[in-house]
């Protein structure tokens, strides 16, 4: 059986025509894999949403990286996109070991440990976030319809996961968290370009991954300078910025 | 007419009431294993019963009939919802005649009559029990009745026999719509049972408890009715969550030997729920009260979430 996905993949048809629902059981399992990894990523959105404790969120940060580079990897192997792979691998060093290391090290640094805190309280977020799943299902249909890629559709999930980081930046007053919510929504975007076109070219996305790198690392030295300056990462504070105040 | 769905009917209302206190037995047995205690041993539940009935009841003076029907009615419901719930057999009378919505009205109502009972007699504790108990269960039940109609959604039906079988010969095993189910069901049982980040069933401190706090006044036969129907209704859940989320080994063939398989089935159920339960309650600390909203809304979220996932993915 492994030899149909291989056999599929260099005439580039298959999955892009939609037969493969009829004709292979294995490819019908790839995609409810898909659809789950999909769930998972929805879910750590969520949990990243709702958790109060920074070194809680790194820790779904990176579980959200986990999924999102399996599931490439999974689409990868079903499209037959060998670059997908590459993609999963940056994924994978990148959102999982890389960026939650430098951003446990700043907060060593920096000494965070206190509970984060929400403009908005949790369950009223929660109840936005799921108006939010349901804004971008009903928003992706059309494109739903017109797409026949076995990953049609978790590309409302994506956009939800988008709007969600969108959310958290929004709703927090702390700046590791409304960074952390950025690096939530670049995700969102990276399992769009996944689900609804099977990835960017390889260029676009090495170019992605390293402007992701070099923000981190202007976040981490910003980071220090709000830190030394004000005493504390509590965007509020730089209300009071203007002169005479 | 065919008599053996009856029989299995009663057979089942029989086992739920013979089991149940054994059941939390040996969740207690677990739990002061895990402790490094010595257990009272898994019978002690069935002493604690036979002892409150030898008692007498001792009465408060304003106690209307609210109070002393309410235990009565309590452990009906139990019983009427241990013949409902899949557990012997799938072809069961009573499941024909009442599907999973009406399984948690059933729940609801013994629950509206708990709370009646803990305000009728005026102590400040029942009060403060009842009050504590609507507010969980204003926020449980959208949340339960979320998930169930998810599963619904995802067999096509509210009857529990139905979703058993659908279930049961259903090929897709990764449904994200129902492994969020599940998730929230496990938070909505622990509220619904009230086990530990929730309730703390083993306490009578005041700050603490909920249930507690309601049954307080309640003594001899009442008492004994009311903690056999509390024994029972959490191996009804567990029962329940097996039925709905790992029905395999559940009888639909109809005969004596399948029945037989599926109390094996039950047991082995029954007690790695019981490990569940345990390792659960051992690895949280029970939840200020102010915090249950986000523990019962997120059950909520998952729920919705499950529903959501039906749609957008399957």
């Amino acid at each position: 059986m492994e030899g149909n996905f291989w056999s599929l993949a260099p005439w580039g048809r298959g999955l892009g025509e939609g037969y493969f629902q009829y004709s292979d059981m294995n490819l019908h399992i790839a995609a409810q894999i898909n659809s789950f990894l999909a769930a998972l990523v929805l879910l750590t959105a969520f949990g990243m949403l709702v958790q109060k404790r920074v070194y809680g969120l790194i820790h779904l940060f990176a579980w959200q990286g986990v999924f999102l580079s399996l599931n490439t990897a999974i689409v990868g192997f079903v499209a037959g996109k060998h670059h997908l792979y590459i993609s999963s691998v940056l994924t994978l060093s990148l959102k999982v070991v890389l960026l939650p290391y430098i951003l446990h090290v700043l907060i060593n640094r920096l000494r965070i440990r206190k509970e984060v805190e929400t403009i908005v309280n949790i369950p009223m977020t929660m109840m936005i976030g799921i108006a939010l799943v349901i804004f971008s299902y009903h928003l992706t249909a059309p494109v739903r319809e017109l797409s026949n890629l076995v990953t049609r559709s978790t590309l409302a999930v994506a956009l939800a996961v988008v709007m969600i980081g969108l959310l958290m930046m929004i709703t927090r007053k702390h700046a590791v968290t409304q960074i952390i919510g950025f690096l939530a929504l670049e995700n969102g975007l990276f399992f769009a370009a996944t689900s609804a076109t099977y990835g960017m070219p390889l260029v676009v996305e090495l170019g992605v991954a390293l402007d992701v790198l070099i923000a981190a690392f202007i976040f981490g030295i910003f980071f220090f300078h709000i830190h030394t300056t004000f005493d504390t990462l509590d965007v509020d504070q730089m209300a009071r910025l203007k002169e005479g105040d | 007419m065919n008599v053996y769905p009856f029989i299995t009917e009663i057979l089942q209302i029989l086992l739920v009431l013979a089991i149940s206190p054994a059941f939390v037995g040996w969740v207690r047995a677990l739990k002061c294993w895990s402790q490094g205690r010595t257990t009272a041993g898994m019978l002690q539940p069935y002493r604690d019963i036979m002892k409150l009935f030898a008692k007498d009841v001792f009465l408060a003076e304003n106690a209307s009939w609210i109070f002393r029907f309410t235990p009565y009615l309590v452990f009906g419901t139990a019983v009427l919802a241990g013949g409902i719930i899949p557990m012997l057999s799938v072809d069961l009378p009573l499941s024909a005649t009442a599907d999973v919505i009406v399984l948690v009205a059933l729940f609801a109502i013994a629950r509206f009559f708990t709370t009646l009972a803990g305000m009728d007699i005026g102590t400040a504790f029942g009060g403060m029990g009842s009050s504590r108990e609507m507010t969980i269960a204003s926020l449980s039940e959208p949340a339960m009745l979320m998930a169930i109609f998810t599963i619904s959604l995802a067999a096509r039906s509210t009857s529990l026999s139905q979703i058993v079988q659908v279930i049961y010969s259903g090929q897709s095993v990764l449904r994200p719509s129902m492994a969020f189910a599940f998730l929230a069901f496990v938070l909505i049982s622990l509220a619904e049972t009230g086990r530990i980040p929730v309730d703390n069933p083993a306490t009578h401190l005041e700050l603490t408890m909920i249930h507690e706090a309601m049954i307080l006044e309640y003594s001899g036969r009442h008492l004994a009715l009311i903690e056999w129907a509390g024994m029972m209704k959490l191996t009804l859940f567990m029962a329940l969550g097996a039925a709905l989320f790992f029905p395999w080994g559940i009888d639909n063939s109809g005969s004596a030997a399948g029945a037989f398989l599926s109390l094996v089935f039950l047991l082995l159920k029954l007690a790695a729920g019981g490990v569940v339960l345990v390792l659960i309650e051992t690895g949280l600390a029970k939840m200020r009260l102010f915090r249950l909203t986000e523990f019962l809304g997120s059950a909520f979220l998952m729920a919705t979430l499950g529903m959501l996932s039906f749609f957008i993915l399957e």
